[in-house]
């Protein structure tokens, strides 16, 4: 947490925006401090990418005033461009340039100077694991690769505060977890950062607070963990392979339960106490009370458990992007 | 934005587009072959049928092609600009503290630069099916000037055309179905008195009759009248029209 004293990093106030009879933004505020990485988390169409428009001088709001880094985002545009960077959801670099003479562009239109902007150029391959593919046309990178040029292109002006809109969506799960020690070290030199994201445990494991934004609102705010708690935290499953065991399976594990259990499909639902030491002890007990278990597993809450908890319906996975 | 700025912002996103034609092959047969061949089946099937009182068909021909292609060399920034706006990379250059122009006059510059090339070909093949200029070197030069900005002037339709369409495919259809009958309804390869009487107003009226004119009495010595004028004013108002137009799609574009 940075100190109250300094100025937040990103400020915004009563952000709306519409297109036509679509709300994209009804209201929205957003908190970020110094230094502090800020989650926006909610599903497709939610107005995570307008937000972030809005902020980079992309798109202007019908309503709401914002500051970023110290600038306001609607009086000064372009001082504003000179403090951002920005990667966005689709990785926004050009096929037909080699991944250095992309960067070196990039360095070229912040104005850096033709010596300094090829340097860094030659640093940020270096960074980001690209040496070998610097030289290589772009169109014959992989996804995760793409990303990484992307992230850096955004990092050449080595600005405070950076936009990641949906860092990893569409990429496979090793290249995402690469990703996310990318942007972890990076987060780690001290830039402030809004991150947008579909995923909870992309937002738990990156962001120090989150907003949840659905339908164009942030209806919750928090550390990871609050959300988390907010919505069940969470729990053991157990799958029986007799589920007529199953009144003498809860009553085993009954000690290490937060909330009553439930029962479906011949699994026993129990929420957690404490994760630390959940399976070892469940497996023990259940054992020892001779339930005979088909598996068992320690299930984080997801996107859909906390928005089914803080709107009652599931998070509407829309197709197609968001305006 | 200083104009240091912008001059340096565009002289960079020229040198990106440049860098791709080499790269996309199938770009440089769209500005070299496609044109050559319209050369050949112009003046070897068509030319014996097309009567052009008191000059070759083919010296007759040679300008107005010309004219055809330096008006088409513009599509690689309709498609290029469409590109831009398809893979969020025009999102990106908004981001940036760059000239709000330079993403626009970077590409139309570059076209300059394939438009050169372009020229060249075409003259060199010329040359070979027998066209040759009839007038003095001071007149060629000012041709190929001529030539060279009318082909400027068609590259900011094009990037209006790119901003506006929905996917480069669009763009391509747009610019195509558009242009292509402009430029058969002119005098580039019949002689306007050739055609139907309702139809003859509108092909002397055509901007694009004036530009071929122009280029035909530059390089041939067919009598200029007011011609080049034409041209010339022509070119500049597409230009300023196109121009304003394109920043504007520019300025509100939004990355699909």
């Amino acid at each position: 947490m940075g100190t109250v004293t300094r100025e937040p990093a990103i400020e915004a106030s009563g952000l709306r925006k519409r297109y036509g009879s679509v709300v994209a933004l009804d209201g929205v505020d957003l908190l970020a401090e110094t230094g502090m990485v800020l989650g926006l988390l909610g599903p497709n169409g939610a107005g995570k990418t307008t937000a972030v428009r809005i902020l980079t001088t992309l798109l202007e709001p019908d309503e709401g005033t914002a500051r970023v880094a110290g600038i306001d985002v609607l009086r000064e545009p372009a001082l504003l461009r000179e403090r951002i960077g920005l990667a966005g959801q689709y990785a926004a670099v050009d096929e037909n340039l080699t991944g250095y003479e992309n960067l070196e562009m990039v360095g070229r239109l912040y104005h850096l100077g033709r010596a300094e902007a090829r340097g860094r150029a030659q640093a940020l391959l270096d960074e980001f694991d690209l040496t070998d593919a610097g030289g290589r046309l772009v169109r014959t990178y992989s996804g995760g690769m793409r990303r990484r040029l992307d992230l850096a292109a955004a990092l050449v002006a080595r600005p405070p505060v950076l936009f990641l809109d949906e860092p990893t969506t569409g990429l496979d799960p090793r290249s995402r977890l690469a990703l996310w020690d990318t942007i972890e070290t990076l987060v780690s030199g001290g830039s402030t950062v809004l991150l947008t994201t579909q995923y909870l445990d992309e937002a738990d494991r990156l962001a120090d607070r989150i907003a949840v934004i659905d339908h164009g609102r942030v209806i919750a705010e928090g550390t990871p963990r609050q959300l988390k708690d907010e919505s069940g935290g969470e729990r053991l499953e157990v799958r029986l392979t007799d589920s007529s065991q199953c009144s003498r399976a809860v009553e085993a594990v009954q000690s290490l339960a937060a909330g009553s259990a439930s029962f479906e499909d011949s699994t026993v639902r129990i929420p957690l106490r404490e994760r630390r030491g959940a399976v070892a002890e469940a497996v023990r007990r259940l054992d020892s009370a001779g339930v005979a278990i088909d598996d068992l597993a320690v299930v984080s809450p997801t996107l859909d458990d906390v928005f089914l908890r803080l709107t009652g319906h599931e998070a509407e996975h829309e197709d197609g992007a968001e305006p | 934005m200083s104009v240091a700025h912008t001059v340096s912002d565009t002289l960079v996103l020229a040198k990106r587009s440049l860098l791709r034609i080499p790269r996309q092959p199938d770009l440089l047969v769209g500005f070299t072959v496609q044109p050559v061949m319209f050369v050949l089946l112009f003046v070897y099937v068509f030319g014996g049928a097309i009567s052009t009182p008191g000059l070759d068909y083919v010296d007759f021909l040679i300008p107005g092609i010309i004219v055809q292609s330096m008006t088409f060399g513009g599509f690689v920034t309709a498609l290029g600009l469409a590109e831009d706006l398809k893979k969020g990379l025009i999102d990106r250059f908004r981001s940036l503290p760059m000239s709000r122009a330079a993403v626009l006059t970077g590409r139309t510059l570059a076209d300059g630069g394939t438009n050169v090339v372009q020229l060249a070909v075409m003259l060199g093949v010329g040359y070979a099916v027998g066209f040759r200029f009839g007038t003095d070197a001071g007149r060629v030069v000012g041709g190929i000037a001529l030539l060279l900005f009318v082909g400027y002037a068609f590259s900011w339709v094009f990037a209006f055309i790119g901003l506006s369409a929905s996917s480069p495919e669009a763009s391509n259809a747009y610019g195509f179905t558009i242009l292509f009958p402009v430029t058969f309804v002119s005098s580039a390869f019949v002689p306007v008195d050739s055609m139907p009487g309702w139809l003859q107003p509108v092909a002397r009226n055509n901007p694009f009759t004036n530009m071929v004119n122009a280029a035909r009495a530059l390089f041939v010595g067919t009598p200029a009248g007011n011609q080049i004028w034409l041209a010339a004013v022509w070119s500049v108002g597409i230009v300023a029209v196109f121009g304003a137009l394109a920043v504007w799609r520019y300025r509100h574009a939004v990355g699909r």
